[in-house]
């Protein structure tokens, strides 16, 4: 045990004369798991931008005389109900889960982070009003909520990311507001302001850098929710329509023949699962390498 | 006199909004500092030191403080002037720095960056001269190979390092007045008395006057020409600092040179235990009545439970608030 702890405080002076997210790098190379994660988002991402050429053709072209093929040499992960490729089509639904991800999280950054930001930094009436319409939308579980959200504005890619960002918003007004509370009450933010520092500039270089890391883990585990929120509304049919080749609706039409052809239902929801995996790993990781308590 | 003075605090009152109630931290507060001159504010912990020099800045919270009086600096209110006009006096004209040098640097930038950073927003450098002046302000406040230190986050250097650092950033913009806010507490000896030849030094070369908060009389009758020495929100006594130390008029100021070790007092005063002043500063909600030291003071009498003291004005100067000299 104690040699250990030897060997992490040893990692941890070796990394002295770097800025605290370099050393935080160094530690998550460590993490085994982490890395993990990390590669699975790297092949994510790959056959994300890849997929025209992993899988010429258009994904979404049904060819009847092939339907519910098992995997094969020509379809590996077999077909579809309408004879399509199902590797093809989960390669080209990684651009699209991977793109509702990342609107997702930009939604929720762009919008809870700097609410969270003014909310924490000034308190007092607007942080009330802002904590108070929080509160309301907290109060809704989150797919529940970005499901309502689905029912008012609609189907479709767009309206798809506007719902689930929008209930993702809360999450990073609250996480931001906590921390930032905590960092306002620094000395360091109190001389900014002995020196005459707008608050714009405390707010953008004293606080945001120091209530980064907590942003950064939830942005990673935010992805790995967003795929699966997007893949259940797509599973219920209110997510990305037909025939946009998207996991969750892949998954949904498939249980109707998960008896006879299992492999329909089997994959897409592999890819899902592995995907969130992949995220929810590397969030971890993050949040081990770069949380000053967790240190050493 | 007082016409002159760079800082003038007159009947400054500042009341703390709490949920048990409002209550005065500073209670009519006098005092005035010279251009040029060091002058030393004394109390012991919570008698309203730091939240004087904190509203000098306004740097207490708006919402739960009240402000009264005037704080005026160069003959201007700085609690009439507006937030755009205080931010250009903060940092530029005074400035101020604090007790903690371990957390008052930003640890996400370097020690160079942000010494810069408060270069260019009063003085509209550009980011090369405001690094190169930063580097020469780390020169001058005497950290070695400063171009190197400039590139070191604050984790990287000593307490003392980072007390000069702090000290290289309040004074970037020579300012005419430095607030120090027990500039030396969490140092040790040795880094204490180089960092106040550092202050004496820099008050030379750059004609800033320095208001020098501390409950460590030893370090005030080393650096300041003046003292005032404050109690419960009150200041009960100012003198110039030979006459504070050699004659002190106050029961107050009495306890506080009598609970301090000096080497080779046993040799004049005999064998003596060091005095302490029984109680502690009384809490904000529990404001004894008449003078507010009656409880501690070993001279108190009658008058004292009953009465405020006054303020007596003696004609070599010095003020004491005390009802022994009445």
């Amino acid at each position: 045990m104690s040699e250990v702890n030897a060997t992490t405080s040893l990692a941890g002076e070796e990394a002295v004369g770097f800025s605290p997210f370099r050393r935080g790098w160094m530690k998550l190379l460590r993490n085994r798991a982490a890395v993990f994660g990390g590669l699975l988002i790297l092949a994510y991402l790959f056959t994300a931008l890849t997929a025209p050429v992993l899988s010429p053709g258009d994904p979404s072209a049904p060819n009847l005389m092939a339907s519910l093929e098992r995997p094969s040499w020509k379809h590996p992960l077999g077909t579809d109900e309408l004879g399509r490729s199902i590797l093809g089509r989960i390669l080209y639904g990684s651009r699209v889960s991977l793109l509702i991800a990342i609107g997702v999280v930009a939604v929720g950054l762009l919008v809870g982070v700097p609410l969270g930001l003014v909310s924490g930094y000034y308190g007092g009436k607007i942080d009330f009003f802002i904590q108070r319409i929080t509160d309301m939308l907290l109060a809704f579980p989150g797919f529940l909520l970005a499901l309502a959200l689905v029912a008012i504005l609609g189907v479709g890619l767009k309206n798809t990311v506007i719902s689930i960002g929008i209930s993702m918003v809360p999450i990073y007004i609250r996480l931001v507001r906590g921390c930032v509370l905590a960092v306002r009450e620094q000395v360091y933010v109190e001389a900014a302001r002995a020196l005459g520092t707008k608050d714009v500039t405390i707010l953008r270089r004293h606080i945001l850098p120091n209530v980064l890391v907590p942003i950064i883990v939830q942005t990673s585990l935010g992805m790995g929710t967003a795929i699966l929120f997007a893949a259940g509304l797509g599973f219920l049919g209110v997510g990305v329509q037909p025939p946009t080749p998207e996991w969750g609706a892949m998954l949904g039409s498939g249980r109707a023949y998960i008896f006879n052809a299992p492999h329909v239902a089997t994959f897409p929801g592999l890819a899902i699962f592995l995907a969130v995996l992949g995220f929810n790993l590397l969030g971890d990781g993050l949040r081990d390498a770069l949380d000053p308590r967790a240190r050493g | 006199m007082r016409d002159g003075a760079l800082l003038a605090i007159r009947d400054l009152r500042v009341r703390f909004h709490t949920l048990e109630g409002s209550f005065y931290a500073v209670d009519g507060v006098d005092w005035h500092v010279e251009r040029r001159e060091t002058l030393g504010l004394v109390g012991e912990s919570g008698c309203g030191k730091s939240v004087t020099a904190l509203s000098v800045l306004r740097l207490l919270p708006p919402r739960t403080t009240e402000i009264q009086g005037q704080i005026l600096f160069e003959g201007i209110n700085l609690l009439e002037l507006d937030t755009e006009q205080l931010r250009r006096i903060r940092g530029n004209s005074v400035s101020m720095i604090f007790q903690e040098p371990m957390t008052s640097l930003n640890p996400v930038f370097t020690v160079g960056e942000q010494i810069a950073e408060t270069i260019r927003l009063h003085q509209g450098l550009t980011p090369k001269e405001a690094w190169d002046q930063a580097v020469e302000m780390l020169r001058l406040v005497q950290i070695p190979s400063p171009e190197a230190r400039a590139k070191d986050y604050p984790h990287q250097l000593s307490g003392g390092m980072r007390q000069r650092a702090m000290i290289a950033m309040a004074l970037s913009c020579h300012p005419q007045l430095l607030l120090a806010d027990e500039p030396t507490t969490a140092l040790d000896v040795t880094i204490q008395a180089q960092i106040m030849d550092l202050m004496l030094r820099l008050r030379e070369e750059m004609h800033t006057s320095i208001v020098l908060i501390s409950h460590n009389l030893g370090l005030i009758a080393e650096m300041a020409r003046r003292v005032v020495v404050m109690y419960a929100g009150k200041v009960v006594e100012e003198a110039p600092v030979r006459e504070l130390f050699h004659d002190p008029l106050h029961p107050y100021t009495r306890g506080l040179l009598g609970s301090v070790p000096w080497i080779g007092r046993k040799q004049t005063t005999g064998r003596r235990r060091l005095q302490e002043i029984p109680g502690i500063v009384p809490g904000l909600m529990e404001m004894p009545s008449g003078c507010r030291f009656h409880p501690r003071c070993p001279e108190a009498k009658e008058v004292c439970r009953r009465e405020p003291p006054p303020t007596i004005h003696r004609d070599d100067g010095r003020r004491v608030l005390c009802w022994l000299w009445a």
